[in-house]
C-alpha cells in the first residue's frame, strides 16, 4: 500500500476516535460506527457489515445478482467486485474494515460488470419476450441497467432441459445462472434444503428433492420463484398473472431503490 | 413447349411473396401458384413449454396482428385451466379480452385501409408505384393520411391499456385477463381531445366508408369485375347468426350461400377441416372435409363475415351491411375487392362495439379470472383482421405443450389467393411470354386485397417483397420481374 494511502486511513482512523471521543458521553453506541469511504461519499458501517450491505444503508448501490438480502452471502456471480487499495474483491463477501476507500461506480468495474451481464446471456438461452418473468427478473434488469445491446461474446446456445416433473415448480435450466439462491434461501420449517446442485462444471444443474418438493407450501414455492433472479424456478401455473406496469422492474430501474 | 412466369416481391404486403405462372404448350396459362417463400416451425418450438406460456409465445409470429394469436392462444388454454369456452370466463374477463380485440381490428383494418389499400384506389392501380404509395397519399391526400394515423394509434391505446404493451403485450392468461380497466383510462377513451376519442372515431370509420362508396360508384367495373370467382365462406358467428369476432360457432357457406358447416362447436375443427401439403409451397391448404381436397376450399376474412354472419348487432354497421348485402341480391359477395368494403363496414362495427363496451360497467370488475376442473387438450378460435384464426394444444401431466397445431388465416385463404393471381394472370396475359406491368400490378393488387400477413402465414419475419417468374411447362424460367418491398 503506498504511503499517502495509509496516511489517509491513519487519519480517517484518527478522525474516528476523535468523533467517537466527542460523542461518547452521549451516545455510546456511535463508538462502535466503523468509517469508510465509497466513491468519495464518506460513510458509517456496522461492525460485520459487508461491503456491499454498508453501502446499502449509505445510499450506494453496488450492482449484485448471487447476493439477497437476509442471505448467507456466496460470492459467486462478481457483479459485486469493488476496488480497495488498488485491489479487486467481491464486495458480498468482503466486511468493511475502519477507514476503507472503496471504488464502486468506476468505468474500469462498470465495464466488467457489463462484461459479466453480457456472458451471463449468451452462455443461457435467455428469450426474454416470452419469459413469465420477465419485468421482474434482476439479469434482464442489469442488461437494461448497462444498456447491453448486442453481446461482445458469441451466443453458445447450449442444449438444457426444463424439469416439469415436479409438483409445485419447475425448473427451466436454459435461464439458471447458477447463483444459488435457492440452495441458501429455500429450506423446510426444520431446517432442510429443498434446492441443491448436481453435476459438475458445465453441466452442473440445479435440482429438487422430489420428497421435499412436493410437500413445500404454495407461499415457498412462490418465495423460491421470487428469489431465483431469472426464470430459471417458475412456481406452476403463475404465469403473468401480475400486468405491464405493476411488476418490479416497471416501477423503477435496478438500484434505484437503494441509490440516494 | 410449356412455361412459366414468377412474380416476386408483392410490396405493400406484410412478408415475403412469389408468384409463378406456369404456361403450357400452347403458351397459355395453364395455372399459377402463390409461393411463401420462409418457414418458422412455430409449432415445433412451443413443444416443451408450459401452457400457460402459449398467449405470450404465440403472438411472437407476428408483428401485425399478434394480439389475434394472444386471443386464440387465451382461449385454447381457457379451455385447458377449465374455463370452458367463450362463455366460462368473468363478465370483466369476457369484456377486457372483447375491447383489446375489437381494438386491434380497428387498428389494422384503418392500417390496411389507409396506408396499404387506399394508394391502388386513389391513383388507380396503374398508376406509377412511385406514387401508388403511402408516401403519395400523405402528400395528395393530408386528411386521410392523418386520419388513418390517428386511427391506428387509437385502436393502439386500446390494446395497451388492455393488454399493457401497443405490441406483444401480457394481458390475456389462462382463464381470463390480468387487468380490469380504471375509470381514468376509459374516460381517456370515451372523452379525450379531439380527435383521439371514441366518437370521432366512429365518425372517421363512417367517413373512411362513405369515401369508399364514392370511389365506388365512380369505378364500378374494376371493383365489381377485378378478379371474381366463386368460392365457399367460412367463419365464426354468434349463436344467434350475428357477426362476432371475438366469438362463436363455425359456419361455411357455399358460393350460392347454402350452409355447408351448420354452426358447429369449434372444439371439434379437425372433424371438419383438413390440412393439405402441397410439395411446392411451406404454407398448408385448408379444406372442409365434407366437400373433399379439391372444393374443399374456402375464403376466410371480412368478404367471408358479411358472406356467413345474418346480421351486424350495433345500428351503424348494420345499416351498411343491408346496403352491401343489397348490392348482391342477399347473396354471398364474391368480388374480390368488394373485400375493402366488407373491411370497411367492420372497422365500423369495431369502433361501435370499443363505445359499447367502454360503457360497460363489467370493465371495472374486479373479478379476473375462472377456473375450473383441468383438461389436456384445448382449442382455440378467433375472428382475427384476416379471418379465422386456429389454435389448438395438447399438454401433457406436466402442463407441458406436446401438440400444437396452428392454422393462420392467410393460410386459410392460401388457395382463395391462389385462385385470384390465376385469375388475373389470365385475364392480364398478352399471349407473349413475358410479364408485363399491368400483369404484375394486378397480381399485386388482387393479393393485397387479402391482406396476407404472409410473415405470419408461414411463420417468417419480414417486410414483403414479391417476385415474379413465367416458366415454360418444363419448368425453365422464361421471364423473372421483381420489385421491392
Ligand atoms: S435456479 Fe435460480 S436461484 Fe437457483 S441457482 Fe439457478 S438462477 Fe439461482
Ligand atoms: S453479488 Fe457478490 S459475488 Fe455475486
Amino acid at each position: 500500500m503506498s504511503t499517502s494511502k495509509s496516511k489517509t486511513k491513519a487519519k480517517a482512523k484518527h478522525d474516528v476516535k476523535a468523533k467517537a471521543k466527542s460523542k461518547s458521553k452521549s451516545k455510546s453506541m456511535k463508538s462502535s460506527k466503523i468509517r469508510f469511504e465509497i466513491d468519495g461519499k464518506e460513510c458509517t458501517a456496522k461492525p460485520g457489515q459487508t461491503i456491499v450491505e454498508a453501502a446499502r444503508d449509505n445510499g450506494v448501490y453496488i450492482p449484485v445478482l448471487c447476493w439477497y438480502e437476509g442471505m448467507e452471502p456466496a460470492g459467486i456471480c462478481r457483479m459485486c467486485m469493488v476496488k480497495v487499495g488498488g485491489r479487486t474483491m467481491p464486495g458480498c463477501t468482503t466486511p468493511v474494515a475502519e477507514g476503507m476507500i472503496i471504488e464502486s461506480d468506476v468505468p474500469e468495474l462498470e465495464d466488467m460488470r457489463k462484461a459479466m451481464v453480457e456472458m451471463l446471456f449468451v452462455e443461457g438461452n435467455h428469450l426474454c419476450p416470452t419469459c413469465e418473468k420477465s419485468g421482474n427478473c434482476d439479469l434482464q434488469a442489469l442488461g437494461y441497467r448497462y444498456r447491453m445491446m448486442v453481446p461482445r461474446f458469441p451466443y453458445q446456445f447450449p442444449l438444457r432441459l426444463v424439469d416439469a416433473t415436479y409438483t409445485k415448480i419447475m425448473i427451466d435450466n436454459n435461464r439458471c445462472v447458477q447463483c444459488r439462491r435457492c440452495i441458501r434461501g429455500i429450506t423446510t420449517k426444520d431446517g432442510r434444503h429443498v434446492f441443491a446442485m448436481t453435476k459438475r462444471s458445465g453441466k452442473s444443474t440445479i435440482v429438487a428433492d422430489r420428497e421435499l418438493e412436493a410437500k413445500i407450501s404454495d407461499a415457498l414455492a412462490k418465495k423460491a420463484m421470487d428469489q431465483c433472479p431469472v426464470g430459471a424456478i417458475l412456481k406452476k401455473e403463475t404465469g403473468f398473472a401480475l400486468p405491464i406496469g405493476r411488476r418490479k422492474y416497471d416501477k423503477a430501474p435496478i438500484g434505484t431503490e437503494v441509490h440516494k | 413447349m410449356g412455361r412459366k412466369i414468377t412474380i416476386e416481391p408483392v410490396t405493400r404486403v406484410e412478408g415475403h411473396g412469389k408468384v409463378t405462372i406456369l404456361l403450357d404448350d400452347s403458351g397459355n396459362v395453364s395455372q399459377s401458384r402463390f409461393h411463401i417463400v420462409e418457414f418458422r416451425g412455430f409449432e415445433r418450438f412451443v413443444q416443451g413449454r408450459p401452457y400457460w406460456e402459449m398467449p405470450v409465445l404465440t403472438q411472437r409470429l407476428c408483428g401485425i396482428c399478434p394480439v389475434s394469436h394472444h386471443l386464440a392462444a387465451a382461449k385454447a388454454t381457457d379451455v385447458i385451466v377449465g374455463a370452458g369456452t367463450g362463455e366460462g370466463l368473468t363478465p370483466t374477463g369476457e369484456k377486457m379480452r372483447r375491447l383489446m380485440h375489437y381494438g386491434q381490428m380497428f387498428q389494422s383494418h384503418s392500417l390496411h385501409f389507409f396506408h396499404l389499400a387506399s394508394p391502388d384506389l386513389l391513383f388507380g392501380i396503374d398508376a406509377d408505384p412511385a406514387i401508388r404509395n403511402v408516401i403519395g397519399v400523405a402528400m395528395k391526400h393530408k386528411d386521410l393520411a392523418v386520419q388513418g394515423v390517428m386511427m391506428r394509434k387509437f385502436g393502439q391505446e386500446i390494446i395497451r391499456a388492455t393488454a399493457g404493451k401497443k405490441i406483444h403485450g401480457t394481458g390475456a392468461i389462462p382463464g381470463g385477463i390480468n387487468k380490469n380497466l380504471s375509470l381514468k383510462e376509459r374516460d381517456e377513451f370515451l372523452k379525450g381531445a379531439d380527435p383521439l376519442n371514441i366518437d370521432k372515431m366512429i365518425q372517421w370509420a363512417q367517413a373512411a366508408l362513405d369515401f369508399f362508396k364514392g370511389y365506388h360508384s365512380k369505378n364500378r367495373s374494376m371493383i365489381d369485375n377485378f378478379a371474381v370467382f366463386p368460392s365457399n365462406h367460412l367463419s365464426l358467428v354468434r349463436k344467434d347468426g350475428g357477426l362476432d369476432l371475438y366469438h362463436g360457432v363455425l359456419r361455411a357457406v357455399s358460393p350460392e350461400g347454402k350452409k355447408i358447416l351448420n354452426d358447429v362447436d369449434y372444439q371439434d375443427y379437425y372433424n371438419h377441416i383438413g390440412e393439405e401439403v402441397r410439395n411446392w409451397s411451406y404454407m398448408k391448404f385448408p379444406y372442409i372435409k365434407s366437400l373433399g381436397k379439391k372444393n374443399g376450399w374456402y375464403t376466410v376474412g371480412p368478404l367471408a363475415r358479411l358472406n356467413t354472419c345474418d346480421f351486424i348487432p350495433t345500428p351503424l354497421a348494420q345499416k351498411e351491411f343491408e346496403t352491401y348485402k343489397a348490392y348482391t341480391g342477399g347473396k354471398p359477395n364474391n368480388s374480390t375487392m368488394h373485400m375493402h368494403w366488407a373491411r370497411l363496414i367492420e372497422t365500423l362495427h369495431a369502433a361501435e362495439m370499443i363505445r359499447e363496451l367502454l360503457l360497460d360497467k363489467d370493465l371495472q370488475g374486479t373479478k379476473l379470472t375462472a377456473k375450473g376442473a383441468k383438461l389436456r387438450e384445448g382449442v382455440g378460435l378467433i375472428e382475427a383482421p384476416r379471418g379465422t384464426l386456429f389454435h389448438h394444444y395438447k399438454i401433457n401431466d406436466q402442463d407441458q405443450v406436446i401438440m400444437a397445431n396452428l392454422i393462420v388465416s392467410t393460410t386459410n385463404n392460401n388457395e382463395p389467393m391462389n385462385q385470384a393471381v390465376a385469375y388475373v394472370a389470365k385475364s392480364e396475359f398478352t399471349g407473349k411470354p413475358e410479364i408485363t406491368e399491368g400483369m404484375m400490378n394486378s397480381v399485386e393488387v388482387a393479393i393485397r386485397a387479402y391482406d396476407p400477413c404472409l410473415s405470419c402465414a408461414t411463420h417468417a419475419i419480414g417486410s414483403m417483397p414479391l417476385e415474379m417468374a413465367l416458366c415454360g411447362p418444363d419448368g425453365k424460367i422464361i421471364d423473372v420481374k421483381r420489385k421491392q418491398g
